[in-house]
């Protein structure tokens, strides 16, 4: 229980530092959001002072950041002057979408990953053992860019995905065609996104079994004449899950962040495309949003990892892997 | 492993040696246009015409007809190896006019085919991983600099310097980087001259990766105090500067190697997935970052496959580095104390 408020108070001085920086940094930026403004002839230099003052730009950063940390305890987290409107709001709407997006695509990596990593590991060293890892390390080492310009470009020259023209919020069109609607829309994005991943977390499972099935115990089990099957799952998985648990900490915590990329090439309307127009068109206060909703699970992931940790490992709960 | 580790490392300077020679190599300038002839496919290197078979490739130009271009057949244009072509600085030191392959005028030869300013594609493939290559290894280098002074100032002072630093690092880390990667560049000016975005990108990209070097480097520094040799010089009344200079340096420079090999593609594909999203190097200097942004719209995605090759290269280096550092990790390993 002390570990766990250890963590947490951690958690939230790390929270308040990733602010912290955020703001320093916006500190040496030297444009604003009105710079464009500035270059039209209509408006006079007063206008703008006054609309940085109605902002409060022109404040020094700890009175910013002051008015920012106000905000963020009414759950606000500042004023976008984009959209002339709260950020957090704005942040959920879209989070919505993203979060629809990377929950269906760790799911579906997670089952895949697990099973085909389990799978390998039990085959070790056949053909497909080597083609997978030759295949895996091929594709771990290709820029995610790359993959996700690539498929987009396989799936469109060759329409091997039909076009779907319902609204995404599914108004007006029946619940099922709704949910038709959206697979179709999600299927490439979540494809990139299963395809990206797995490769790594295969490599993971397929290592930690392995590992286990090495050692003398599980030597002993199957010289008692334990059918291989039962060893495997009774024995070999429970020991192998600690890695494996760790790593899907890492994958909630990349639940916001880690499809930025594949949003923008795919075209979905989460996080990632109001994040680069807010950089595009310098709406601090929705970049630093944005910053802090993503380090928010990032954190989060992390600390849910630390406590499943805990929770499936007994030798964490003892401190035995410390001493040793 | 040892012929492996040889074609590696031959595969890798070849790649850095093209991107090095870039003006000989590239027929054209990478910023020349020809409106004439926007999304014009590969040229077709021919052998063989009706007076039979030559050994000399040639090709024809194009024509534009209704479905698009379409070879003019009436004159062919053999290709030479080192022809006069528009100047350029070879190395960045001495003005040269010499390409390493061209055609005569009017006709043109685009390997990779031209975009939609009728720039040679693969000359701007060439140039374009000339910015995106040093981009990678400048921030590396930024990266390690900083990872290797903090890493080392942590672990052999300790004490509060470690405990502040490593906070720091922390913070870094618990950071997704794109999103901070993002961040940062939003709070630099838009609209910069290229060499000055090149720079701010190179230490935006370095600065925001220093956390994971420096980690690494504590870690065997830490390690390396405690070991028989260091306390026995430091006995004997070594300095810090000596203690860290003889004992700890080398050690930490293997690490800092593997790091290199894996954060140089990590890096150049930062810079690559910035500037295509419009946020690194500008137009009209070539970047494969902004070379591939050109496909975000579908319609140039679907009808033109060749404006896919900054991509292949950017494949190409990407894995050679991946072996590369497999090849320093195993190697490093094995001529690890413990082992």
């Amino acid at each position: 229980m002390r570990y766990l408020g250890r963590t947490l108070l951690h958690a939230i001085l790390l929270l308040a530092g990733v602010s912290i920086l955020c703001f320093l940094f916006t500190e040496m930026a030297p444009g604003s959001f009105f710079d464009e403004l500035r270059l039209n002839p209509q408006v006079s230099p007063e206008t703008i002072s006054a609309l940085r003052s109605r902002y409060g730009l022109d404040q020094p950063l700890i009175v910013r950041y002051g008015r920012w940390v106000r905000s963020a305890a009414r759950a606000d987290f500042g004023y976008s002057i984009a959209y002339n409107a709260p950020v957090a709001p704005l942040l959920w709407g879209r989070a919505k979408n993203t979060l629809l997006l990377t929950t269906t695509g760790m799911l579906l990596t997670w089952l895949i990953s697990v099973s085909l990593g389990v799978w390998l590991a039990a085959r070790r060293g056949r053909m497909l053992d080597q083609a997978f890892r030759i295949a895996s390390s091929f594709v771990i080492s290709i820029p995610e860019v790359v993959i996700a310009v690539a498929l987009l470009a396989i799936v469109v020259r060759w329409r091997l995905l039909p076009m779907s023209a319902g609204p995404l919020n599914g108004e007006g069109i029946s619940f099922w065609n709704h949910l038709r609607d959206l697979a179709i829309r999600m299927l490439l994005p979540v494809t990139i996104l299963v395809f990206v991943e797995s490769a790594i977390i295969v490599r993971h499972v397929r290592a930690s079994v392995l590992e286990v099935l090495g050692t003398p115990f599980v030597q002993a089990a199957h010289s008692f004449g334990i059918s291989r099957a039962r060893v495997l799952f009774r024995f070999v998985l429970p020991a192998a899950a600690s890695p494996a648990i760790a790593l899907f900490g890492f994958s909630l915590a990349g639940l916001v962040s880690g499809s930025l990329l594949i949003e923008v090439v795919c075209g979905w309307p989460g996080l990632g495309p109001l994040i680069l127009e807010a950089t595009l068109s310098r709406d601090f206060y929705l970049v630093i949003g944005g910053i802090m909703l993503s380090a928010l699970f990032m954190v989060g992931g992390n600390l849910i990892a630390d406590v499943m940790l805990l929770a499936a490992d007994p030798r964490i709960r003892t401190g035995a892997l410390d001493a040793r | 492993m040892r012929a492996k580790t040889a074609i590696l490392i031959a595969a890798l300077a070849a790649v850095h040696l093209t991107l090095l020679c870039a003006g000989f190599i590239a027929p054209y300038d990478p910023a020349t246009q020809n409106r004439e002839l926007p999304y014009a496919p590969p040229t077709h290197l021919h052998f063989h015409d009706a007076s039979g078979w030559h050994l000399r490739p040639f090709v024809y130009r194009w024509n534009i007809a209704d479905d698009g271009y379409v070879e003019d057949k009436s004159h062919s244009f053999p290709v030479h190896l080192i022809v006069k072509g528009s100047s350029y600085k070879f190395l960045g030191i001495f003005e040269t006019t010499c390409h390493l392959f061209g055609v005569d005028p009017p006709a043109s030869i685009a390997v990779f085919g031209a975009d939609g300013f009728g720039r040679d594609e693969f000359s701007r493939v060439i140039y374009g991983g000339q910015i995106s290559v040093a981009a990678g290894i400048a921030a590396t280098m930024i990266a390690l600099l900083a990872g290797a002074l903090f890493g080392m100032i942590a672990g052999y002072y300790g004490s509060w310097t470690d405990q502040s630093l490593m906070a720091g690092t922390e913070l870094f880390l618990s950071l997704p980087w794109l999103y901070f990667l993002l961040g940062v560049r939003a709070f630099l000016p838009l609209h910069l001259s290229p060499v000055r975005t090149f720079f701010l990108l190179t230490c935006v990209i370095g600065l925001v990766g220093w956390a994971r070097p420096a980690r690494l480097v504590r870690g065997i520094v830490l390690s390396a105090r405690t070991r028989n040799h260091v306390l026995a010089a430091r006995s004997f009344g070594a300095s810090d500067l000596h203690v860290i200079r003889e004992h700890i340096m080398p050690e930490v420079l293997g690490v800092l190697m593997t790091q290199a090999t894996l954060l140089i593609p990590r890096y150049i594909a930062a810079e690559v997935t910035l500037s295509f999203f419009g946020l690194g190097v500008n137009e009209p200097v070539a970047s494969w970052g902004n070379m591939l942004s050109a496909l975000q719209q579908y319609s140039v995605l679907v009808s033109y496959a060749w404006l896919l090759t900054p991509a292949v290269a950017l494949v190409i280096t990407s894995v050679i580095y991946a072996l590369l550092a497999d090849v320093v990790q195993s190697r490093l390993e094995f001529s690890q104390p413990g082992n």
